[in-house]
């Protein structure tokens, strides 16, 4: 098997509290024969706190990145964190369109984007780079039923980053069922958890996320699938708040979707980073992978 | 509109909005759907389609209650209103840009001090290390906002399963990063 | 010697506030071949032409060249007033000194410049102007509507009352549109099938009018007066001279569980159907795509069952030719479907309906029998949603207009769901309650204060299922934009009204203009409001933006004015401003080389072939001929001509040179 080599992000968040999302992307990687390259000496890309402050810092600080990627001689970048994800597109965007935005820009870092990168969503690498190498290594089937959660920032702003539909997404459900798993159609796949107001207004996460955690456990899934850091530690950590909210206690697990495609292929739990999610992951009877299964892309009954 | 119409001079803050953003506050046409999708409209002093009708008016003291608002800062940036705006009003720049003036003219809502003292902190871990360094952020914005005791009982669960670092990442080229802050935030302050 | 009269027109101050009138009067008069020149404030006001009148007559004028508002505007008034005077009418032009210059330009010398300018060159033109006759054509006395909705019926009757022949194409199996599947109507809440059917009924018998359903038109070629029309009529697989209604074969056919189109999906229908059983004409068709025989070749019970031996299963389509003098656009409008809504779920929900799914359910021969009764379990809904706007006035998703018959049909169904369950709670999201018509605005009250319908006002952000129920989220916009949820039993969205599929594509074989939305486009807004750009096609109704019924019967009615006016003259006369190939004496006969590369690009098919020959009927030469009851002016052959062969009167090559010449020149 030829290697194949993707430049990667894996932002602040990953090295830290997220570690087990980076430690799955990179497991699966592995597996399949993929490297992740990081950007040499990248920083923080700013997060919220950036652009609610100082919108030219907003963008020099993801622009720094990416043209240092492009110095590096990188063609595609992979970014798993969705926070991430949406300011480097955004920031690509705006320094598109418009171009003494672009020159200052590139003033302020004392370095040129040109804006050759194509910048990669977790979902958008899976789509690309994994789903077609699952059928030959599955080991285990997914057999459980899945609430996808999408969150805000892979699908919105939907003009910038044209990815799947802003309502009712389907992409991690298609991943999902490739792999086995039921996933359920409800109704907070898109809706916001709290984002980055965990540590400053958490009253509000525990009630966006309560609802989340909720409306997923009600409809029966045993396990919330994310493709974000933010996501994830608000609907895992931030559990005490939502069970608060919620006035139940509420043991759904929530998994990186990197976790779960992870588990399929056979690998450690430990590796994946699983002990280190605050709700414990039971998780386990997978069936042996049988067959192939054969998934239609977004399909939606219209039946009146 | 239509181009004749843009010598108008319009110093209202809808006006400096529309320059600087391109968002014109005057195509809402007040349906409320930003408002209804909103995640935190209930914790808004003026739900977002509010806050648009306080702008599109003009008046002196509406303009005063939006710069001094919660709300500008409790909008998360979900994109939910635009995505939903049968008009495209696009309210996350302008909310960006309302949260600017608000500092700018030191008219920040006292009950949005923990958001800002967290902003705050998260950059200034930045322009230090390049990168976010959560166990300092943490400390940091604790002793910004007094609350000493609001999740003591996380971090040391935290670092128990690995997932906070005691010493802090640093990138190597700092100089680098602290011309970005010096030709950005720092810029503006003066 | 060419002797021209020129006169200046003032326009009130529309033109003199920013044009130097008298200044270019004077210009003129110095200008070679002017004899005489003039200004004065309105030169089509009575004394204004009187000026003319005079001055032809005075100075033996050989043209005249009116200097003011665009020719579109008076052109036909000043040519007018030439041929009272005795000059012929095509000698007389028009210089827009109006729209051209005083409207788009600042007062100035260089404006004055341009005025005169404008007029120098109109005077070089008139110079070579001939005289010319006008064309007369006779009248096909026959209508063609085209559509056989509540518009197109209202068109035919009245055409054919009038004692005119009417020739009517439906698209569907039978005539009725979507009046036919309305329960009761608004403002007066009297049922849409008891004052409909009658008048379908009266179309079948009417002895003037010749209905064709189940058929299309293929193609139009030729003009006013003389338009000639292919008709497809599709096979329905049944000998319509034959069959006389009984039903039988649709009630043995095996094949029962057909989506029904009339009852929008919520009823089932077999492969052999009468679309309802008020249909005109009484006559089913086979649907072929799902009959078995069609798909096996087997069945034919149908066949079997047709005491009157009317069933042909090898029946193919029939193309009609007819000659008509005008033609009706009445083809209607469509709804958008709730799979266009992404935040109400991609119509996923069986219980998110459309308001054309609420009539069918109301109505009392529709598929639950007028009873209320959600579609996924049948239960009768006790808190039912709607949505007003649903779709328009949504530039986001690419429609900025308001439908405008929503609102009035929204108050009707909340009105008739409180009739229908007097426990149940109807909740009507809105943004404008737009009620402006004859007892309109009392109707929605009435709704509000008698029927108790709880109108919301703010736009439903999301619907989503829950445990059965439908939770519509939106905002109370008079209430502080605060958040308000209601667990709903069955939502109903007005749906966006939009052209009909098809309107495109029927469009351009009318050679009439549409716009963005496909919708057929009226000739003026206001003073055209039933014509097309195109003389002798006519619209109404739906076809040209939502429209209600009473809307549009008027509409039809003008149109049907429209129609007899024109028929009420034997010839027509028609503007002289056609192509023609120049003769010449033999042994050339023309310059034509019979190349016959005008003859593609002609869009009228005008050109014809004409065969010069000798004493003893020998072929000498082809030359092209331009056929003069065809052809419109476009002058797309004299653009094509290589050895400059063609010419239009009125607009001759030589007329246009010396056009630019003056300007050049000047
Ligand atoms: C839910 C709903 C409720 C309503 N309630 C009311 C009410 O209470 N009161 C009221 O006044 N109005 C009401 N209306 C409006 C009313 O339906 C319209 O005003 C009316 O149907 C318009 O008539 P039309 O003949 O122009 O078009 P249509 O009714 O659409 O008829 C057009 C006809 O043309 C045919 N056709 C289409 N294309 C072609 C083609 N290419 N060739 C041949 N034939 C073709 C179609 O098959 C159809 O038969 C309601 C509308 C809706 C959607
Ligand atoms: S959704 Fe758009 S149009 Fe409606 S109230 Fe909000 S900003 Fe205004
Ligand atoms: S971006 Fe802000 S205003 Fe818009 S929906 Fe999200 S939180 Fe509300
Ligand atoms: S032949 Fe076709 S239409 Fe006739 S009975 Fe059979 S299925 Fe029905
Ligand atoms: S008629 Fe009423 S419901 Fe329909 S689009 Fe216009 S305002 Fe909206």
């Amino acid at each position: 098997m030829q290697k194949i080599k993707l430049g990667y992000y894996p932002g602040c968040s990953l090295e830290g509290s997220s570690r087990e999302y980076n430690e799955s992307v990179q497991a699966i990687a592995e597996k399949l024969g993929i490297e992740l390259v990081s950007i040499p000496d990248w920083n923080c890309c700013g997060a919220t706190a950036a652009h609610n402050l100082n919108k030219e810092l907003s963008l020099s600080l993801p622009a720094r990145n990416l043209a240092l990627a492009e110095e590096a001689g990188l063609k595609e970048l992979v970014v798993p964190c969705a926070a991430c994800y949406s300011r480097f597109t955004t920031t690509q965007h705006e320094l598109m369109h418009d171009e003494t935005m672009h020159q200052k820009v590139n003033g302020i870092i004392g370095k040129e984007y040109k804006g050759n990168l194509r910048i990669l969503n977790v979902i958008q690498f899976i789509e690309e780079f994994i789903i077609d190498k699952l059928d030959d290594n599955i080991k285990f089937e997914f057999n459980k039923k899945v609430a996808c959660y999408y969150g805000c920032l892979l699908v919105r702003p939907n003009k910038i980053l044209n990815f799947d539909r802003t309502e009712d997404p389907q992409t991690m459900d298609v991943v999902m069922k490739k792999l086995g798993a039921d996933s359920i159609d409800w109704a907070y796949k898109t809706e916001c958890c709290g984002a980055g107001f965990s540590v400053s207004f958490t009253e509000a996460v525990g009630r966006l996320s309560g609802k989340i955690v909720e409306d997923a456990d009600h409809r029966g899934a045993e396990a919330l699938i994310v493709a974000c850091p933010m996501c994830h530690s608000n609907l895992d950590m931030r559990r005490p708040e939502i069970d608060k909210y919620n006035g139940k206690k509420l043991n759904i697990p929530v998994l990186y979707i990197t976790q779960a495609i992870g588990l399929a292929l056979g690998i450690d739990r430990n590796i994946l980073g699983l002990q280190r999610h605050f709700v414990t992951v039971k998780l386990n009877d997978f069936k042996p992978f049988a067959k192939k299964i054969e998934v239609e892309n977004l399909q939606i009954t219209e039946e009146i | 509109m239509s181009e004749s119409h843009n010598h108008l001079v319009d110093n209202s803050l809808s006006g400096k909005i529309k320059k600087e953003t391109g968002v014109s506050v005057a195509r809402c046409y007040q349906c409320g759907k930003c408002s209804a999708g909103c995640p935190v409209s209930v914790d808004m002093d003026y739900p977002p389609s509010l806050l648009i009708r306080k702008l599109q008016t003009g008046l002196p003291e509406h303009e005063e209650q939006v710069l001094r608002s919660k709300s500008i800062w409790f909008c998360l940036s979900c994109e939910m209103c635009i995505a939903r705006c049968p008009m495209e009003v696009d309210i996350p720049p302008m909310m960006d840009y309302l949260r600017h003036e608000s500092i700018r003219l030191k008219k920040v809502n006292p009950a949005s001090k923990n958001i800002i003292s967290f902003h705050k902190a998260f950059l200034d871990s930045i322009e230090q290390t390049g990168k976010l360094y959560e166990m300092g952020l943490i400390v940091d914005y604790k002793t910004r906002s007094f609350n000493l005791m609001q999740d003591v009982m996380l971090a040391p669960s935290m670092f128990a399963k690995g997932k906070l670092s005691i010493l802090p990442e640093v990138i190597k080229n700092r100089r680098n990063m602290k011309q970005i802050f010096k030709n950005t935030l720092k810029n503006k302050q003066k | 010697m060419a002797r021209i009269g020129v006169f200046i027109c003032h326009c009130g101050e529309n033109i003199s506030a920013t044009v130097d009138c008298p200044k270019v009067s004077e210009v003129a008069a110095k200008f070679p071949g002017v004899v005489y020149s003039i200004d004065y404030k309105y030169m089509c006001s009575d004394p204004g032409q009187s000026m003319v009148v005079n001055a032809i007559k005075e100075h033996k004028l050989t043209g005249v060249v009116v200097s003011a508002c665009s020719p579109r505007m008076h052109e036909p008034t000043f040519r007018r007033a030439c041929a009272e005077a005795g000059l012929n009418p095509y000698l007389c032009e028009m210089a827009n000194i109006r729209e051209h210059c005083s409207w788009v330009h600042e007062k100035g010398d260089k404006t004055d410049q341009k005025a005169i300018d404008v007029v120098r060159m109109m005077v070089e033109k008139v110079k070579r102007n001939n005289a010319l006759m006008s064309i007369k054509v006779p009248v096909t006395k026959t209508a063609l509507v085209i559509g056989g909705g509540v518009a197109g019926i209202q068109a035919a009757l009245d055409i054919a009352n009038a004692g005119h022949k009417v020739i009517m194409v439906e698209r569907d199996p039978s005539i009725g549109g979507h009046m036919s599947q309305l329960s009761e109507t608004f403002p007066t809440l009297d049922c849409s099938q008891c004052i409909l059917t009658p008048r379908m009924v009266e179309v079948a018998q009417n002895p003037n009018i010749k209905l064709y359903t189940y058929a299309e038109v293929e193609s139009v070629e030729g003009f006013v007066g003389n338009f000639t029309v292919k008709i497809r009529k599709k096979a329905k697989s049944v000998d319509e001279t034959v069959c006389n209604g009984c039903g039988l074969c649709t009630t043995k056919c095996p094949n029962k569980k057909i989506p029904n189109e009339f009852e929008l999906g919520m009823g089932k229908r077999p492969a052999i159907y009468v679309p309802f059983p008020q249909a005109v004409p009484n006559i089913p068709v086979i649907d072929k795509i799902n009959c078995t025989y069609y798909k096996t070749g087997k069945c034919k019970i149908c066949e079997k069952v047709c005491q009157a031996k009317a069933i042909r299963f090898d029946q193919e389509d029939e193309i009609i030719e007819v000659a008509v003098g005008a033609i009706a656009i009445c083809t209607g409008f469509d709804v958008k479907k709730t799979d266009f809504f992404p935040e109400y779920g991609y119509g996923k929900y069986k219980d998110i309906i459309d308001g054309l799914q609420f009539e069918r359910m109301a109505s009392a021969s529709g598929p639950t029998s007028g009873e209320m009764r959600r579609p996924s379990d049948g239960q009768t809904p006790k808190k039912i949603v709607f949505v007003a706007c649903a779709g328009s006035r949504d530039p986001a998703k690419g429609i900025e207009y308001c439908s405008k018959i929503c609102c009035m049909y929204t108050a009707k169904h909340a009105m008739l769901y409180k009739h229908k369950v007097h426990d149940g709670t109807a909740y009507v999201f809105y943004m404008d309650i737009r009620a402006a018509g004859k007892n309109y605005d009392e109707f929605t009250r009435r709704g509000i204060e008698e029927d108790g319908a709880k109108y919301i006002r703010g736009r439903v952000s999301k619907i989503y299922e829950r445990d059965g129920k439908l939770i519509v989220v939106g905002a109370d916009t008079l209430m502080n934009a605060e958040t308000v949820e209601i667990e709903a039993d069955m939502v109903v969205l007005a749906t966006a009204g939009v052209a009909n599929p098809g309107a495109e594509e029927l469009a351009q074989k009318l050679h009439v203009s549409y716009d963005q939305h496909k919708f057929f486009s009226e000739a003026h807004p206001k003073l055209k409001p039933v014509e097309t750009n195109t003389a002798g096609i006519y619209l109404a109704g739906a076809c040209q933006a939502p429209k209600d019924i009473p809307e549009s019967v008027a509409a039809a009615s003008g149109v049907a004015g429209k129609i007899s006016c024109l028929f009420a003259n034997n010839e027509l006369t028609r503007e002289p401003l056609i192509a023609f190939v120049d003769r010449t004496a033999p042994p050339e006969y023309s310059s034509c080389t019979g190349c016959f590369l005008c003859q593609p690009v002609c869009p009228y098919n005008a050109i014809e072939r004409e065969d010069v020959k000798d004493r003893n009927g020998n072929l000498i030469k082809q030359l092209a001929y331009i056929n003069p009851g065809l052809c419109q002016g476009c002058g797309t052959c004299v653009a094509v001509c290589k050895s400059k062969s063609i010419d239009i009167d009125g607009y001759t090559n030589s007329q246009m040179y010396y056009e630019v010449d003056a300007l050049l020149n000047s």
